[in-house]
């Protein structure tokens, strides 16, 4: 395959941006899109130009590195995939493709296709954990049973792999999905209970201090999140801060 | 210098508990004014860095992605092992112990395997306690399931993302950490060499990867838990970013490396479909309890398969060859994952290899379908169901158990393994040797300790499945915590440790000496350039199988590439800014190294064992006529390298390896 790509090409965080076309040629159907843009990349370097920056890692869709917005769209236009499993087969000859970093206030971006994405890390820290001593003194793993239901759920909602195509795909860039499927998790477990109050209230406090916006029931970003994580964990991280407010 | 294994004196199963009894501990109060650096965040650094903070050292902790849940623990797809006995089937740490040491083909040390099954049972405790939802039965207790090579079900899992879920565990407790202020967490800084002083390690020279700054950070102990160097072969089930600097860099400031030959070949990988591939997905071995795997008996139905005048569907019964069936009757698909892997290799080096570049077998789920649409239409008690009946009920069960990785392949291949055989071929997953450490996971160097994948202690010649996770978090969690204790109790006087010293000047001076030349070394190849081209001798001639003419050829090959890329490469871009070709140039250097050493180390290992297909040591008769021939006679050691300048120049050392409570015995899978 032929193909026109228009990248988003920005030297630092304070430079300005702009989108810069490229042609690639033999791209194969077979190629991972992270692949076709190793070979983009191979192409500008035998140039001795810099190559396009972009965020990647395990090429196996679990990391959560790949950030692309592909035509409009995270990840591009596969569904329930992340980039690095996005294949070019998905693409026609002589396509034009647009590459753009996600766009957030709370993801600014660092370099091309690179952004930051720590502003999830801040939530987690004010509370997306169980305060448990790790040295091993813990109680037997089998002395509070929990149902396979509620453990099943609970899995469903870890399954977030923290990418931020919600946030990304999101008209508000809201990251409700992302929080409510951390709080959800924790919800859900017993081991979870004793600091629920405080969890929700500061993970949710930390997400409006970073900048992300609400959630508005648009649902765009359970339709781009690559791992199906569902609208439910934002119902129930609401259920969860109502509860907490009125406790507190 | 000789090298100290410390094991504990006293009966296998006491070691640890009388080690505990008796080592020195620090007051809590001291541990405020201790720090620790630990470079790397997946299961090992991340559960050390929790676990040091919790106990009240200052931990500092440096990660090259933008989070430490993104470690390449995260892929890890089957499970984790622990000896709790819950399922009443006769497990136990002895056990554990026991199919792990023969699993890694009698070639890891006896102590340090028995204390990770001891602690196995606490890891599923705590990870509980965080939170990790693992697999439940109907009345709320955990499930297990069993994995290669053993007889009992003791693998603890959550779906098929166990690793990303106990990473996530690890991350969670680290985040607590962070809050708390007593992890200083160090996102995208990589680390680019470790700094002495009188001779211990007391700090490091990183990297940030944004801005490009050189930091010099200083501590009373480094820890340095940056996993495999599988990336060595360009091609592997790695994630991009593995790297074995971290490990290269304190092997030439004095740790030993220990076995580098020592690699694991995972035989249920998607094949390579061309040359741009960048990296190869490994799919669950459990697809192996109901996949049988073939490839034609006829070199002409070979042919007509490449050339899309057949297809495998059309091949009856008889015109298939289910060679590992054929070969080891008395575990035909479920052999262990270096038996299967070589027998893929010989069958395709045997021009039987059924893709466009000759390099991939079936992994046929047919049979399985009928089988179990046959049964389920026995209960359902369907009279005389047509075959697409049974092919339907039989579909629905394989895609209950396998339905994700199915998917997987699907999206990759663009193929419907329901209806078609999948095409799988073995590649480098996990790597066995690494940097040298003592009980008490120590280094040749006072005061820098390494973890988990990192180093090369518990695992052997090979792994069994659902033991990496175990390791990583055994020796993070429960191992470390106690032994750096040890060390660090003769260092609450120390104070803290400056870092405008002659040392820290002298190694920073050389970290951005190097830096300086990649950028401004104006070339004409690129980084990929010669890390593929490293990649392919690595895989022809230090791959799963070896002889002596073609290894003395690697080391002189891999020499020649090394100084072709020191005049010739090319690093776009400036010094100081975000520079991925520059991180990704100085990792293919040490790849460079490296892959000299790995060939030194298996032309000197002339034996079979593990993965690793000696072709000078094979069985000559018998039952295990062809079959991989181990040598414990000359061979029962670990190999320790020297650094001395050059690769070609390291010097060996051997630990004796004692076996006092298993028997070293052939393994046969006949």
């Amino acid at each position: 395959m032929n193909l026109t790509l228009k990248v988003w090409r920005q030297k630092n965080a304070s430079d300005k941006g702009k989108m810069v076309d490229y042609q690639v040629t033999e791209i194969s159907e077979h190629m991972s899109f992270l692949e076709m843009m190793d070979v983009l990349n191979e192409q500008i370097i035998n140039k001795g130009d810099e190559p396009v920056a972009f965020d990647h890692d395990c090429r196996e869709g679990i990391c959560g590195m790949c950030s692309m917005y592909i035509n409009g769209e995270a990840h591009g236009p596969d569904r329930g995939v992340t980039t690095c499993q996005l294949h070019m087969r998905m693409f026609k000859d002589g396509d034009t493709i647009t590459i753009e970093p996600f766009r957030a206030a709370a993801f600014p971006v660092i370099k091309d296709l690179v952004v930051d994405r720590s502003s999830f890390e801040r939530i987690q820290q004010s509370g997306g954990y169980i305060s448990v001593n790790t040295s091993g003194n813990t109680q037997d793993a089998n002395a509070i049973p929990v149902s396979k239901e509620a453990a099943d759920k609970a899995m469903d909602a870890a399954t977030c792999i923290g990418c931020g195509a919600c946030v990304a795909t999101c008209k508000n860039s809201s990251a409700m999905l992302f929080v409510g499927a951390k709080v959800s998790q924790y919800a859900l477990l017993p081991q979870g209970q004793v600091e629920a109050t405080d969890r929700v209230l500061n993970m949710v406090a930390q997400m409006d201090a970073e900048g992300f916006g609400n959630c508005t029931n648009t649902g765009a970003c359970e339709v781009e999140c690559p791992k199906g994580i569902s609208l439910e964990n934002i119902a129930r991280m609401n259920t969860e801060f109502m509860k907490a407010s009125l406790k507190g | 210098m000789a090298l100290d294994s410390k094991i504990p004196k006293g009966p296998l199963k006491d070691k640890w508990t009388d080690y505990k009894n008796h080592i020195d501990l620090v007051n809590p109060a001291n541990k405020r004014n201790i720090d620790v650096i630990v470079v790397g965040t997946g299961l090992a650094g991340g559960s050390a860095s929790a676990t040091l903070a919790e106990l009240g050292y200052n931990v500092k902790a440096f990660a090259y992605q933008d989070s430490p849940r993104r470690a390449h623990s995260i892929a890890a797809q089957g499970g984790i092992n622990a000896a709790k006995n819950y399922q009443g089937d006769g497990d136990s740490f002895y056990r554990l112990f026991y199919d792990t040491v023969k699993g890694g083909d009698y070639r890891s040390r006896e102590a340090n395997v028995y204390r990770l099954a001891e602690v196995s049972a606490n890891i599923i405790d705590q990870c509980v306690a965080q939170g990790v939802p693992f697999a439940r039965d109907y009345g709320g207790l955990l499930d297990n399931r069993s994995f290669g090579g053993v007889l009992v079900s003791r693998t603890f899992y959550a779906k098929g993302q166990t690793g990303q879920q106990l990473l996530l565990g690890a991350y969670s407790a680290m985040n607590r950490q962070i809050a708390r202020g007593k992890i200083e967490m160090f996102n995208r800084h990589e680390m680019l060499d470790v700094v002495k002083v009188d001779g211990k390690a007391r700090g490091i020279i990183a990297r940030n990867l944004v801005t490009g700054e050189i930091e010099r950070h200083s501590a009373h102990a480094v820890v340095i838990a940056t996993g495999g160097y599988g990336n060595v072969y360009f091609l592997s089930t790695n994630a991009m970013g593995s790297n074995a600097t971290a490990a290269w860099k304190i092997h030439k400031k004095g740790a030993f490396f220990a076995n580098p030959c020592y690699t694991q070949i995972h035989p249920t990988c998607i094949p390579r479909s061309g040359d741009y591939q960048s990296k190869l997905t490994l799919m669950s071995e459990s697809l192996r309890n109901d996949g049988r795997i073939w490839v034609p008996k006829n070199l002409d139905d070979v042919k007509a398969i490449k050339e899309g005048r057949k297809k495998p569907t059309d091949l009856s019964e008889n015109e298939r060859d289910y060679y590992l069936e054929r070969r080891y009757p008395a575990f035909g698909n479920l052999v262990p994952r270096d038996v299967a892997s070589r027998a893929a290799k010989e069958r395709c080096d045997a021009g039987y290899g059924v893709n466009a570049t000759g390099e991939a077998v079936y992994l046929d789920f047919a049979s399985a379908i009928t089988r179990y649409g046959t049964e389920k239409a026995k209960i359902q008690n369907i009279s005389n169901p047509s075959e697409a009946k049974i092919y339907e009920l039989g579909q629905a069960i394989v895609e209950a158990k396998y339905g994700n990785l199915f998917q997987m392949y699907n999206k990759i291949v663009d193929e419907d393994p329901y209806k078609t055989p999948m095409m799988i071929y073995p590649a480098v997953h996990y790597t066995m040797g690494g940097v040298w450490v003592d009980y008490n996971l120590m280094t040749t160097v006072e005061g820098l300790y390494c973890l988990g994948e990192a180093n090369f202690s518990d695992h052997g010649a090979n792994r069994l499945g659902a033991s990496a996770l175990m390791q990583g978090l055994s020796d993070g969690y429960f191992v470390l915590p106690y032994t750096i204790g040890d060390y660090l109790s003769n260092d609450i006087r120390t104070g803290k440790i400056p870092t405008d010293t002659k040392e820290f000047e002298q190694a920073e001076k050389e970290v951005t000496a190097r830096i300086d030349f990649f950028v401004n070394n104006k070339g004409q190849h690129s980084v990929d350039y010669y890390h593929k081209k490293l990649g392919k001798i690595m895989w022809e001639k230090c791959g799963m199988s070896r002889n002596e003419k073609g290894l003395i050829e690697a080391m002189a090959e891999i020499k020649a590439l090394r100084e072709d890329f020191w005049k010739n490469v090319t690093v776009p871009g400036i010094s100081n800014e975000m520079n991925p070709e520059l991180e990704k140039a100085g990792r293919v250097a040490d790849f460079l190294e490296l892959g000299e050493l790995f060939a030194k180390d298996a032309l000197d290992r002339n034996e079979s064992c593990g993965g690793h297909f000696r072709e000078e040591s094979i069985e000559l008769d018998g039952l295990q006529k062809g079959e991989a021939k181990r040598n414990d006679k000359d061979f029962a050691y670990v190999a320790a390298w020297e650094y001395k300048g050059e690769p070609a120049n390291a010097v060996l050392h051997k630990e004796e390896l004692e076996f006092n409570d298993i028997e070293l015995k052939q393994r046969s899978y006949k």
